[in-house]
């Protein structure tokens, strides 16, 4: 069963060929036998899911089913969860355990979904790599040696290998898509304000936005059809209707006009990255798309940018955990100064407080003009070059990454080159694009096989229209269904 | 009325230019190599507790991102609107009205310390 695409366990789970209760057990037992080597759980709610599970068969039996009722799934542990521990890959969290739930949950807990576990992360959702997760670092299934990428690390391993057939992350400069990409899945990043952002522990607010990811295109819309919508508990929600993701899957993408920014395949681009996202775009064009070079000139700068703005906002947001109302606690502090300093200094790792102390100095006085005003400015800019380019064009096309999944290790003492392994992705967050990445080939690290992503950037609040593209492709093509050998 | 003032305030704009340029000029001089003394300030301002070894770590940590963030500086970016939100919404208002029930007790189930409903911390004055 853990083959199969979340459309074909609706399916049985409908005709009654397995019962929730034995998928999640499937699952649990996959999760039990190859979690030690993956670490992409840091919590596995094993009681809870099969109480839900026996929840969702009884109300498959009553007739008011939702086609995604009893169908197993992992939150990244960004996400609180009622009663159940939420860490957000910070010792800062460890002891918390959440008194509420995000609407993310909620309406997936509403659908009848099985949660099994939350899923590990980079700390505070920022890293590239899962490396900075307090629970140690996620494993590649494609190659132990390597990273998942981040900071949707857990979510994107899980998926990869199987130990669950869908997940939730979280994007704010690609955490979705980037850990996709490496993993060889389905990650979507939708418009911003279109997932709530309720109960989802904030790292950089004007940039964060959750989606799901999956095995398919498919899949990925009928997890976002549960999680999309309007909530009045996030202020930057937005109010505006849900159409059902899964009617245009199969619209024909012929005459669909690709732009590809050629800032997108300059230096930079590795060469068996370049040569897979080539091919998958010669198969856009035999199934009928035209392609249109454009430009996206201040996309350079997106890097820059995003390490003012998002260090600013999380300098903002993390100010919160001070230990006392919840959180890490330091022994013995002197007085209240050495308290909160304490608290924050040992509850917090050290990639995090790089970007406090970044987004602290950015924002201090005499210094937010020449920072964080200049950065807002250049965001518009950024966000004006894809204005134009949807002129002309329905989607643009290009690498997710620079290169495939590289070694456990390996960026971990040189943040900018860290840093650097998102610059295909930011650019959409700055401008609040909806972005997606597909599986669409392999590189080769040493004699091993690691993922490509072909990454599909759209127009605001054309979630369907990328999903549409997604999918045909992955009709037309067989990466989507590979699945690593030692997890298949 | 603007081409009459037209040529005094040129001069007065390039005097300010030059004086910018200049300021401009100090300040990266100040962001591009942070010292010691600048991390421990900020970790102050942050309120984060840092190792005295980590310090150097620091300094060239912090110093190489000012320096990728000084990129910024190559695009003239005069007249250009800041972009605050992404889809330049407004902030939504609602009713002024309670909407929130007291869940006091839920919420302070996971906090270090509490008596009689008050979070305590170290004692602040003597």
């Amino acid at each position: 069963m853990h083959t199969k695409t979340i459309a074909q366990l609706s399916q049985a789970l409908g005709k009654g060929d397995i019962s929730s209760e034995e998928l999640t057990q499937q699952f649990l037992n996959r999760i039990e036998l190859h979690d030690k080597e993956l670490n992409s759980f840091i919590t596995v709610t094993a009681d809870l899911a099969l109480t839900q599970a026996r929840a969702a068969d009884a109300r498959r039996k009553s007739g008011e089913a939702t086609p995604l009722t009893g169908v197993p799934l992992l939150h990244k542990d960004i996400f609180c969860s009622q009663g159940v521990k939420t860490t957000c890959g910070s010792k800062m969290l460890d002891n918390f355990i959440s008194p509420y739930n995000a609407t993310v949950v909620e309406k997936c807990n509403a659908a009848g979904m099985v949660m099994l576990g939350k899923a590990n992360m980079d700390e505070f959702a920022m890293g590239s790599s899962n490396e900075t997760s307090y629970y140690g670092p996620v494993k590649n299934p494609w190659d132990l040696a390597a990273v998942p990428g981040g900071s949707s690390g857990g979510s994107a391993a899980a998926v990869a290998a199987r130990l669950t057939p869908i997940a939730t992350g979280t994007d704010t400069g690609g955490s979705i898509r980037q850990p996709a990409a490496l993993c060889g899945i389905t990650g979507l990043k939708p418009t911003y304000g279109r997932v709530s952002r309720y109960g989802m522990i904030a790292f950089a607010s004007s940039l964060d936005q959750a989606g799901p990811m999956a095995a398919s295109a498919q899949d990925a819309a009928m997890l976002l059809n549960v999680m999309a919508g309007f909530d009045a508990r996030d202020s930057t929600s937005v109010e505006r209707d849900v159409p059902d993701y899964t009617v245009a899957l199969d619209d024909s993408i012929a005459g669909l006009k690709i732009g590809l920014p050629k800032e997108y395949f300059g230096e930079g681009l590795d060469s068996d990255v370049a040569k897979v996202v080539d091919d998958a775009i010669k198969q856009y064009q035999a199934l009928g798309a035209e392609l249109v070079e454009i430009s996206l000139p201040n996309s350079q700068l997106s890097v820059p940018v995003y390490y003012v703005v998002a260090p600013a906002e999380c300098s903002s947001n993390l100010s919160r955990f001070d230990g006392v109302r919840f959180g890490y606690r330091c022994e013995d502090p002197k007085d209240l100064e050495d308290f909160y300093k304490r608290n924050r200094g040992e509850g917090f790792g050290s990639e995090v407080k790089r970007r406090i102390m970044i987004g602290t100095y950015a924002l201090s006085a005499g210094y937010y003009d020449a920072y964080y005003l200049k950065a807002q400015q250049i965001r518009k800019l950024i966000s004006e070059d894809f204005v134009q380019a949807f002129k002309k064009v329905d989607v643009i096309m290009g690498p997710t990454t620079p290169s495939v999944a590289f070694n456990i290790g390996e960026k971990v003492d040189d943040p900018i080159t860290m840093y650097l392994s998102d610059v295909y992705t930011i650019a959409t967050n700055l401008a609040g694009l909806p972005g997606m990445s597909i599986p669409a080939g392999f590189g080769n690290v040493s004699g091993k096989e690691r993922p490509v992503g072909l990454q599909i950037i759209g127009n605001y609040f054309a979630e369907d229209k990328l999903l549409n593209v997604a999918h045909v492709y992955q009709q037309a093509t067989d990466w989507h269904t590979k699945i690593p050998a030692a997890y298949s | 009325m603007p081409r009459v003032l037209g040529k005094p305030r040129f001069v007065l704009t390039s005097l300010f230019i030059l004086q910018l340029q200049y300021a401009i000029k100090s300040v990266r001089i100040n962001i591009m190599s942070l010292d010691k003394q600048d991390v421990v300030n900020i970790a102050h301002l942050a309120r984060l507790s840092i190792d005295a070894q980590d310090i150097p770590n620091y300094v060239e940590n912090l110093s190489s991102i000012l320096d990728l963030v000084e990129q910024m500086n190559k695009v003239d970016t005069t007249g250009v609107q800041p972009m605050a939100h992404p889809l330049d919404e407004v902030q939504r208002l609602r009713v002024d009205k309670v909407t929130e029930e007291n869940q006091r007790d839920l919420f302070q189930s996971t906090a270090p310390e509490t008596e009689a409903g008050l979070y305590l911390v170290p004692k602040v004055i003597e």
